[in-house]
Order: structure tokens, then C-alpha cells, then sequence
């Protein structure tokens, strides 16, 4: 195939509506990171395993390593930064902070979207329940106790919240 | 010379318009990419070489080969042996042989694959045991000795002899190598690299680009992860960088693909580890003869000091009053082995535990027993074999404390009672001790250099040697100078490691950070702190003894100033706010020669429960249960340190239990991408894991605050784990049989060994 061959692609990243002439064989995370700057959502594996380039393509997580840029057209795209703009991953954010959940924080993005799921979907405080939900990223240096422990405290939050 | 007309420092460039404005270097932002091309065997020759399909390939804008290298194209760390690009000897698979400059990351490594190259192959060595038999060595093997060993072993009461292997590691660190180089103007360059070790790429940028090195700036923020694989391993993707943005006077980024990273650069040592050992009736040992062989793959690189450094752990934290230690360092036609976390003392230190297991084994003991027999203790039984004493006050209470929270005994009673009833699913549980000695065995790399600005505003900038790779070494110095100087944590800015700003760095390694650089801060505050203690004093007319530095600012009696106050009015009187620390680590010295000394500052120490439950039928084992307890002296940053400890286990857990490197015939990696190479996911942690930092234990050594190292440590208390899953192993037969484990224990690994059992 012709590496050159591009396609006009249109969606909303972030909130904001992009129209865009991407070569067909270009990766949603490439795309975002390349064309858009956005370089919050990483490149870890690119073989679709670490989970470090999760971003949120019409409301469903997704490796956008694993995305044409191409099949994303016509979709909502959301990524960390649009996360952490609109407020919608505050309490994680700072749970994540708190508890120490990051050391290199190449994982991060990844894995505040993939929690950021879990409690959107109704996660509970529950070890085991959010244990299996994250159990597709992947972080190097936390060992994971911390990041269970933050997410487990924001979903407690939520719980408390919900029952008032 | 003073008093010479010398021209316009930049002269030059004004009338060729190479001078840089703001305005021009956002052209030179714009990067190109490159791919680099490796070789198809693993030993031989290139016999051609034709690369015209390359160059011609769309969107490429340069290729490079060794003829193409200006300066020296050896780029080995310590020793020569590691070639930017190859001319024509092939010393292991996917070897790099030239570059590829293309306008994207897409085209540049399509490029790469257009190659026609041909080779004559020759037979690989792949495997320690081959280049053993052939004494094929990138360094000469070494030996430290004590005391009459064969005496020792012919008169023990009980003797033992074994061999087992232990598997490398690759890093896996979650951003693989990457560089971005910028041209500057008189042929200069500036690299934004992901390194422990911005110092060694500069030195080598220089040497490879036949430059001065003060025409070569590296800077590193951040790493996505190092783990060791960034301290010598970043310097290729440095070099060549640089040398495409020299050649092109474009920016220039060289980011290895994962499977790229895997292939091409070095990971853990594996070894192969053999005891011979005599104790006494109660399991004490008498004497041992270790042989520690590693696989150091095809060249020397930081090899003589991983395999020294398995060899100073080979006692961990026992006594052995005769011992003999060989190190080899064995050559393969694998990718050259490099630093990672522990940097050869885990392979060193799993050699004790397993020969601890083995004894009590023998003897039918609680292991636990057995490792406290032979605990290094006071009066005459507290001195290494290299000579160092041992500081024998902390292991019993770590022992003690872990002992009794995690509840070993009786959890340990409770599983050789279920393993009794339980024909397909059996328990295990181990304790083991880490002892880890710290500072660079290579005794110059023990300094460091920091730099302290105060501006008027009261604000702090901060600048050291050390890089950060979020082992939380930025925060843990802001804390030391916020500390000493009586500011807010938020009043330190720290900026990336720069080698135009300390030069001359160590490399952020050998868990020293934190000591070496903290303490390098703290003498630069001390000289900031005394200058502006001696103008508050005369502003406010007392004593310098009469002041008291807070947050708010200086004080003595009713007299007060804020910090900008006192920053300002320290300026106005004409003071330097801005102060160099430098520090060595003091009273370290080791004879090589004669295997004595005292390598080590102090040692670092800690202890892990792990209880593992294992299914016989298939291999899958689990760890259910850890508990560690671990000495970190007095913490500077309990949360950052809790995280070094929880994340070494885990990372110590997958090296020892999934993560298995696998090549076939021919010498090409098979296990060269996540799919292939199994990190820990969560699943793989233990669901109860119960961290403990030693309390009131402040460093007897004079560290900074009294704290004490923690990035490497932490890895080794997952040697619990390992010996957990032999403990489970073991009740396939009643404990009739010493199952011989190697590591990774893989479930096949596993298989074999409980087939091994039955005798199949
Ligand atoms: S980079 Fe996409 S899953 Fe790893
Ligand atoms: S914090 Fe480094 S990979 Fe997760």
C-alpha cells in the first residue's frame, strides 16, 4: 500500500472539532500525540498490551495504538488532557497524586482512563472488582498496591456520595 | 589573551547566518526520524553490503554506516567492545549496521527492512555453559578468598553441591530509549535523552562526533522508567542522533520500536550459580566454594562490576568463615548484558538463599532456623570476605518484627497441614533477608555536585547530578534543601539534569542518588544558609545564634524578614545567593587485588514473607501473601519509599517467576515484545501485601538525615517468593526430594521440576 494515500478524517477530540488529511496507515495515538499534540495519551508497546496509550473513543476505552487514525472519523475522541480539562477525572487525579500512585508516570494516562471507566461504569470500593478492571495496564515501577488504593478511595468517595 | 582585538564571540555565524534567534529554532523543531538496521545472524561476517533500495526509499533523507562515524565509532562504557554500528563482525543477532534518516517514523523503519545484506555465518554460543567450556570471557575471571576452604568442606559434617540458573531480565521500562538531538551552531549539539547518565552520553556524542565535550549538552527531565537499562544503553540513540542532526542540521529523533529495544539492548545478567558447601550439624556453614558464572553477551560494557557485584552478595547476610568465590564473566553472542536494578547482587544473593533452603532441607529445620544460625552477628562472626564489618544490630529486629507480623510459624505449620490432604494444589512459604551494601564499587563514581540559586522573590532553584526516572529522587532532594534552609517544599523548583549545569555527573545508579546528590544540595545550602545568616545578623544587629529560619522567613527576637525580604535585601547588599555543594562519600576503599576493603558506606537491609499456592497439574503458581519489613534508615519520604519497595518486589517477582528471555538456535531474541515476555500485570501481585518501613532506625552512618538507599533493595525480597514455590514444590513428594529450581520458575519451569520429582 501506498504509504502516502491519506484520507479526510472529522471528529472531536476533546471537546473540539477537528478536520483533518491523515495518511491511512497513521495510529490514533500517533495522530493525537503528532498531529494534535496532544502527548498526554503515551506509546508504550505499540503492539497493543501496555495499555499506556488508552484513550476514550465514543464513550469505550480503547488502545489507541491498536486505532487507525481513519476509523476514529466521525467519533468523540477524549483523552487525558480533555479528561483533567473538564474536571471529569479530578478526584482521581488527586487520589492518584496522595497515594503515591505513579513513579515514572508513563503509565499514568493509561491508567487514570481504565479507572476512570471502572468508576463511571459504578465501580465500587471493592480490591478484587478494581484489581481485574486495571488488569489490562500495565506499570513498571508502582507494583500496583498504590494505584489500587487511590482508585478504591475515590470509589469509596463516590459510594458515600451516592447513598446521601 | 587579554588585550587582543579577538573577534565577536559569534562573528562567524552573523556573516553566514548560522546565528540562532528564538524565531529560527522552531524550524529545527521539526524532527526527522530514525530506524536502525540490524543484523539478520549472530555470529560472522558481512560479506556485502548494499544499502541503494534504502537510500532510495520514499521519504529517506540520509543513511549512515561506520565509514560515516567522524570520531570513534566504540562507544563501550568502561571497556572498547560495543561498535555504534558494525563493520563487519557480527557478534549477536540484530546488531546494528547502519541508520536510517526519514522524514517519519513510518518510512524510516520501512526503509530499514529494503536492506540487502549478506553474510557468512558461523556457529553462535549462546548459552553460559559453551562459553564455560571454551573459557570464552569478555574479562579476565576473578577470585576473592578467606580462609582454607577444601579443609573446610572435607571436614564438614554435612556436605552439599549444586548447581542452578537464573534467568536475565529485560527492563521493559514503559519508555523505551528515545534521544532527540538539536543542532546548535559551531557544530554543537544539544540532546534531550531519556538516561541515568547524561555525563557518559555527552563524553561519547563527543567522542563519536570527534568533539570537545563542552560542545555537547545532555539533558534529561524525566525517564518513563531506567531500572539500570538507561545507564549505558541510552548512549546509542544519543549518538547516532546527534550524528544524523550534525549531518543534516535538523532536529533529530531516534526512538527504538519495542521490539527494536528488546533486541538491541542489554538486559540483566543470567548466571549460572554453583556451591559447593560444608556446615555443622545445626546447619551452621564452615565453608563454601561459590563459582557465580554470568552471561555478559558479547562485550564487556559494565560486566567486571555486575559479576564483582554478585560476588560481594553471595553471602547476603550470612557468615561464611572459609570461602572461595569465582566470577566469571562468560562471552555469548547475545546482546551485550548491562545494569539493572541490583546490578548482579540478586544473582549473587539468591546463590545464599538457596543454599540456605538446601541445608535446612538437609536437616530437616524450619529454613527461617537455619538463616538465623548463620546470621552475620557481633564478636568475630560480623566480617565479610572482602574484609568489610557488617553492622549486626538491625537484621534481628527486622527478623523479629517480620517474624511475628506476618505470622510465620503458625502459617508456616498450618500449610505442611493443608499440603497433607491437598493432592493437586499445594502451599509454600519462605522468609529470606536482604542484605545489599551501598556506594559505587567503583570508588571515583562515589561524588556528586548540585547547584543552589535564591532569588529575590524568596524562590529556590534547585540543580543537581541526579537524574529522575520516578524513583522520586527530585522530591526527595527538594525536601533536603527545603529542609535545611527553612523553606516550603513549594519554594524549590528543581530543572532538568543538564551537563552544562553539574558537570561531570555519576550516573543515577547503584540506588545512590538520594545520597549522593541529597548530601551535594545540602553543602550547597549550607554555604547559602551561612551567607545569609551572616547579612540577617547584621541587618538585625545579633548574634547569628539568635536566628531561627522558617518558612516565613528569618527571625531573632522582634526583628523580622520574609524570605523575598531577605533575598532581596541579601542582593542589595551586594551577596551571592547562589552556591555550589559538592560531596564525596567518605571512608570507602576496596583493594580488587586483594579482594579487600571496604566497598560499601553501609549496608541496607530487609526481610519478605511470601506465601505462594501452587497447582501441580498445571504449573500456575501464585504468590497469595507478602510481607516485607524494610530498613531505610530514617525516611526522608515514607510514601516514595514505600513505592520503591512495593514496586522492587513486584519487578523482582516478575524476573523471578514470568519474565523469561528466550532465544532460538540461531541467536534471535523470540521473547521480544509484551506478548512474548510476561511483566507482572496486576494480577500477578499478591492480593495481601503488607509494607513496613523499619522504625527508629536512623543510618549509623552519617547519610543525609540519616536515611538510607532504597532503589535497588527492595528488588531482592522477592527471592521469598522464589524459594516459596520450591517449599510448595517440595510437598509433591512429602519432602523426600530438594527440588532443583531454576529461575524464572516458570510454570513449565515448575513442571519440570515436580516431574523431576516423580521421576518422570
Ligand atoms: S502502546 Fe498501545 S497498548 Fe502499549
Ligand atoms: S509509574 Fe512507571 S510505569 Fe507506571
Amino acid at each position: 500500500m501506498n504509504h502516502a494515500q491519506q484520507v479526510d478524517i472529522e471528529l472531536i477530540v476533546n471537546h473540539e472539532k477537528i478536520n483533518c488529511r491523515v495518511p491511512v496507515r497513521v495510529n490514533l495515538v500517533d495522530f493525537l500525540r503528532n498531529e494534535l499534540g496532544l502527548t498526554g495519551s503515551h506509546v508504550g508497546c505499540e503492539q497493543g498490551v501496555c495499555g499506556a496509550c488508552t484513550v476514550e473513543v465514543d464513550g469505550t476505552m480503547v488502545r489507541g495504538c491498536l486505532m487507525l487514525a481513519a476509523q476514529a472519523d466521525g467519533s468523540t475522541v477524549n483523552t487525558i488532557e480533555g479528561f483533567a480539562e473538564s474536571g471529569r477525572a479530578g478526584h482521581l487525579q488527586q487520589a492518584f497524586a496522595t497515594h503515591n500512585a505513579l513513579q515514572c508516570g508513563f503509565c499514568t494516562p493509561g491508567m487514570l482512563a481504565s479507572a476512570l471507566e471502572y468508576l463511571e461504569q459504578g465501580g465500587v470500593a471493592d480490591r478484587a472488582a478494581i484489581r481485574q478492571h486495571i488488569s489490562g495496564n500495565y506499570c513498571r515501577c508502582t507494583g500496583y498496591q498504590a494505584i489500587v488504593d487511590a482508585i478504591e478511595e475515590v470509589a469509596g468517595q463516590t459510594e458515600t456520595t451516592d447513598g446521601q | 589573551m587579554i588585550g587582543e582585538s579577538a573577534a565577536h564571540d559569534s562573528a562567524h555565524k552573523h556573516v553566514n547566518g548560522e546565528a540562532q534567534y528564538v524565531d529560527d529554532l522552531a524550524a529545527l523543531y521539526q524532527p526527522l526520524y530514525v530506524a536502525i538496521g540490524g543484523s539478520a545472524i549472530a555470529c560472522g561476517e558481512i560479506t556485502s553490503i548494499d544499502l541503494d533500495a534504502v537510500r532510495a526509499a520514499e521519504g529517506v533523507v540520509d543513511v549512515v554506516t561506520v565509514a560515516d562515524i567522524p570520531g570513534h565509532s566504540d562507544i563501550g562504557p568502561v571497556f572498547p567492545g560495543d561498535p555504534l554500528l558494525v563493520e563487519r563482525i557480527i557478534e549477536f543477532h540484530s546488531q546494528a549496521v547502519f541508520a536510517v534518516l526519514a522524514r517519519s517514523q513510518q518510512q524510516a523503519r520501512a526503509a530499514v527492512t529494503l536492506a540487502k545484506i549478506e553474510y557468512r555465518e558461523d556457529e553462535p554460543v549462546l548459552d553460559i555453559g559453551t562459553a564455560m567450556e571454551r573459557e570464552s570471557y569478555v574479562r579476565p575471571p576473578y577470585k576473592i578468598a578467606r580462609g582454607e576452604v577444601q579443609t573446610a568442606l572435607d571436614s564438614a559434617a554435612v556436605r552439599l553441591d549444586s548447581k542452578f540458573s537464573v534467568g536475565g531480565q529485560e527492563h521493559f521500562y514503559l519508555e523505551g530509549q528515545v534521544a532527540l538531538a538539536v543542532p546548535g551552531e559551531d557544530g554543537s549539539v544539544t540532546l534531550h535523552s531519556s538516561n541515568q547518565n547524561p555525563t557518559e552520553a555527552q563524553k561519547l556524542v563527543a567522542d563519536v562526533l570527534a568533539l570537545p565535550m563542552n560542545a555537547v549538552v545532555v539533558e534529561t527531565r524525566r525517564m518513563g522508567g531506567g531500572f539500570g537499562g538507561k545507564e549505558t544503553q541510552a548512549s546509542a540513540c544519543c549518538c547516532l542522533a546527534a550524528l544524523f542532526a550534525i549531518r543534516n542540521r535538523k532536529a533529530v529523533i531516534c526512538r527504538l520500536s519495542r521490539a527494536d529495544d528488546m533486541r538491541m539492548t542489554g538486559k540483566r545478567h543470567g548466571f549460572l550459580n554453583r556451591y559447593e558447601a560444608g556446615c555443622d550439624e545445626q546447619g551452621r556453614l564452615t565453608g563454601v566454594r561459590y563459582v557465580l558464572a554470568g552471561q555478559c553477551g558479547n562485550s564487556p560494557d559494565l560486566s567486571d562490576a555486575i559479576v564483582d557485584r554478585a560476588m560481594l552478595h553471595c553471602d547476603n547476610a550470612y557468615y561464611i568463615p572459609a570461602i572461595e568465590v569465582t566470577g566469571l564473566r562468560c562471552k555469548t553472542n547475545t546482546v551485550s548484558n548491562t545494569a539493572f536494578r541490583g546490578f548482579g547482587g540478586p544473582q549473587g544473593l539468591i546463590a545464599a538463599e538457596a543454599l540456605m533452603d538446601e541445608i535446612a532441607f538437609k536437616l530437616k529445620q524450619d529454613p527461617l532456623d537455619v538463616r538465623m544460625q548463620n546470621f552475620y552477628t557481633a564478636g568475630g562472626r560480623d566480617v565479610t570476605p572482602y574484609r568489610q564489618t557488617v553492622e549486626t544490630a538491625t537484621m534481628p529486629i527486622i527478623v523479629e518484627q517480620l517474624e511475628a507480623g506476618s505470622d510465620y510459624r503458625q502459617r508456616r505449620a498450618d500449610i505442611r497441614r493443608f499440603n497433607e490432604t491437598s493432592t493437586y494444589k499445594k502451599r509454600g512459604i519462605a522468609f529470606t533477608p536482604v542484605k545489599f551494601g551501598i556506594s559505587f564499587t567503583a570508588i571515583h563514581l562515589n561524588q556528586a555536585g548540585a547547584i543552589v540559586h535564591l532569588y529575590t522573590d524568596g524562590s529556590v532553584h534547585l540543580n543537581h547530578g541526579g537524574t529522575e526516572m520516578g524513583q522520586g529522587l527530585f522530591i526527595k532532594v527538594a525536601q533536603i534543601v527545603a529542609a535545611e534552609l527553612g523553606v516550603s517544599v513549594d519554594a524549590v523548583r528543581v530543572s532538568a539534569t543538564r551537563t552544562d549545569k553539574v558537570p561531570n555527573t555519576s550516573p543515577t545508579a547503584a540506588s545512590s542518588g538520594t545520597d549522593l546528590n541529597g548530601m551535594a544540595a545540602l553543602a550547597a545550602c549550607k554555604v547559602l544558609k551561612q551567607r545569609l545568616a551572616a547579612h540577617a545578623s547584621g541587618v538585625f544587629g545579633c548574634d547569628v545564634d539568635a536566628l531561627a529560619f522558617d518558612t516565613d522567613g528569618v527571625r531573632a527576637g522582634q526583628h523580622a524578614m520574609s524570605w523575598p525580604e531577605l533575598a532581596n535585601s541579601a542582593w542589595m547588599a551586594r551577596v551571592s545567593l547562589s552556591a555550589n555543594g559538592y560531596y564525596k562519600t567518605p571512608d570507602i576503599h576496596f583493594d580488587r587485588e586483594a579482594g579487600s576493603g571496604r566497598p560499601f558506606y553501609y549496608f541496607a537491609n530487609g526481610a519478605a514473607v511470601s506465601e505462594v499456592l501452587l497447582d501441580t497439574l498445571t504449573g500456575e503458581c501464585s504468590v497469595v501473601r507478602a510481607d516485607i519489613v524494610h530498613d531505610v534508615g530514617q525516611s526522608i519520604n515514607p510514601a516514595v519509599d514505600i513505592g520503591q519497595i512495593e514496586g522492587g518486589y513486584i519487578q523482582g517477582l516478575g524476573w523471578l517467576t514470568t519474565e523469561e528471555l528466550v532465544w532460538d538456535a540461531r541467536g534471535r531474541l523470540l521473547s521480544d515484545g509484551p506478548a512474548t515476555y510476561k511483566i507482572p500485570a496486576i494480577g500477578d501481585t499478591p492480593p495481601v501485601f503488607n509494607v513496613q518501613l523499619l522504625e527508629n532506625s536512623p543510618n549509623a552512618e552519617a547519610t543525609v538525615f540519616r536515611s538510607k538507599a532504597v532503589g535497588e533493595p527492595p528488588l531482592m525480597l522477592a527471592t521469598s517468593a522464589w524459594c516459596a514455590i520450591r517449599d510448595a514444590i517440595a510437598a509433591v513428594d512429602n519432602y523426600q526430594t530438594f527440588p532443583r529450581l531454576n529461575a524464572p520458575a516458570t510454570a513449565e519451569e515448575i513442571l519440570r521440576c515436580i516431574d523431576d520429582l516423580r521421576g518422570i
